[in-house]
């Protein structure tokens, strides 16, 4: 009997949980439920990244994603909410329409996912997995601050130059968080009410 | 399939579980009468694509190892993630607002600049 392959029993549990949270947030109509199944479909996703070697992104996600982007929108919908329990229907249209192209969509991307041939298998000769390639929030600093350590051992010297750091991007992206906290501030800010209301 | 329990994880197996994710948060934007459940719709689409991103980056899970994106596809996600709280921040300010001025947040109210 082959021993029990634990990677992929947890890949499968994680799998299950993540597919579960995601179809729930499409079935639910009540919004803190679909808040709820939200939370467990995004920790699962971010114990697939654990699996796939990625820690720091992994931790990112369950702080970033998990704490904070789902507590914005349960503070959103408590914000908005007139009733505990408060659920909109959808449309009959709408959902039936949704429900084809969604299932249509899937058959194709998943017939799409198992049709490579070379993502259907591992590495013949698998390198072994050392320590310094698990914990990569080293190279993912030095890469977000213009240096790629992590491509080194590229022989080219013509592609290691097009290999340079996310500098740029990572400024961009700061200063894209500035404003938009100016922004969200300024649009969210107590206004006095209309006179007409 | 095969037997999971035994057999290593591969590159397909973490597409199809992105597929899902993104074909659920879909039908979550398409459907969703409330503008929040929207919200949560594009989250899981951001996710679906992270997931992908970072299977892709993974020289472990698939034949051709010398494909693999690296730590390229470990940027990205970090940027997707990043973009979506800031998505998330904006998106949430302009639910505010519309609340304040028309006490609902379903997105059937929202019709003002209908032609």
């Amino acid at each position: 009997m082959t021993p029990i392959n634990w990677h992929s029993c947890f890949f499968l549990l994680f799998a299950f949980l993540a597919c579960f949270g995601a179809v729930a947030v499409a079935l639910s109509n009540q919004i803190i439920r679909m808040a709820f199944y939200l939370i467990i479909s995004l920790a699962s996703v971010a114990g697939l990244f654990f699996l796939a070697g990625a820690d720091f992104v992994g931790a990112v996600q369950l702080m970033v994603y998990v704490g904070g982007t789902v507590v914005l929108l349960a503070f959103g919908m408590m914000l908005t909410g007139r009733g505990p329990f408060e659920s909109f229907q959808p449309l009959a249209g709408q959902w039936v329409l949704g429900a084809v192209v969604g299932g249509c969509l899937l058959a194709i991307l998943i017939q799409t996912a198992v049709s490579v041939g070379d993502w259907g298998g591992t590495p013949v000769t698998p390198e072994p997995v050392r320590l310094e390639q698990i914990s990569s929030s080293g190279a993912i600093g030095m890469g977000l601050m213009g240096a790629r350590t992590d491509q080194l051992s590229e022989p080219d010297p013509l592609k290691r130059e097009g290999m340079s750091g996310y500098l740029l991007p990572f400024e961009i992206v700061s200063v894209h968080l500035l404003v938009v906290l100016i922004g969200a501030a300024y649009l969210a800010r107590a206004r006095r009410k209309r006179e007409d209301a | 399939m095969l037997n999971l329990f035994t057999e290593p994880v591969t590159l397909s197996h973490f597409l199809i579980v992105g597929v899902v994710l993104f074909v659920s948060g879909l039908v979550t934007m398409a459907t969703k009468r409330n503008a929040i459940g929207v919200l949560m719709g594009i989250e899981l689409v951001l996710n679906g694509a992270s997931l992908n991103f970072i299977a892709f980056a993974n020289p472990q899970l698939r034949v051709d190892s010398a494909m693999a994106l690296g730590l390229d596809g470990h940027f990205f996600t970090l940027f997707v993630i990043v973009l979506a709280a800031a998505e998330a921040a904006v998106a949430l300010a302009i639910v505010l607002r519309f609340y304040h001025d028309h006490t609902t947040v379903d997105i059937e109210e929202a019709d003002e600049l209908k032609g």
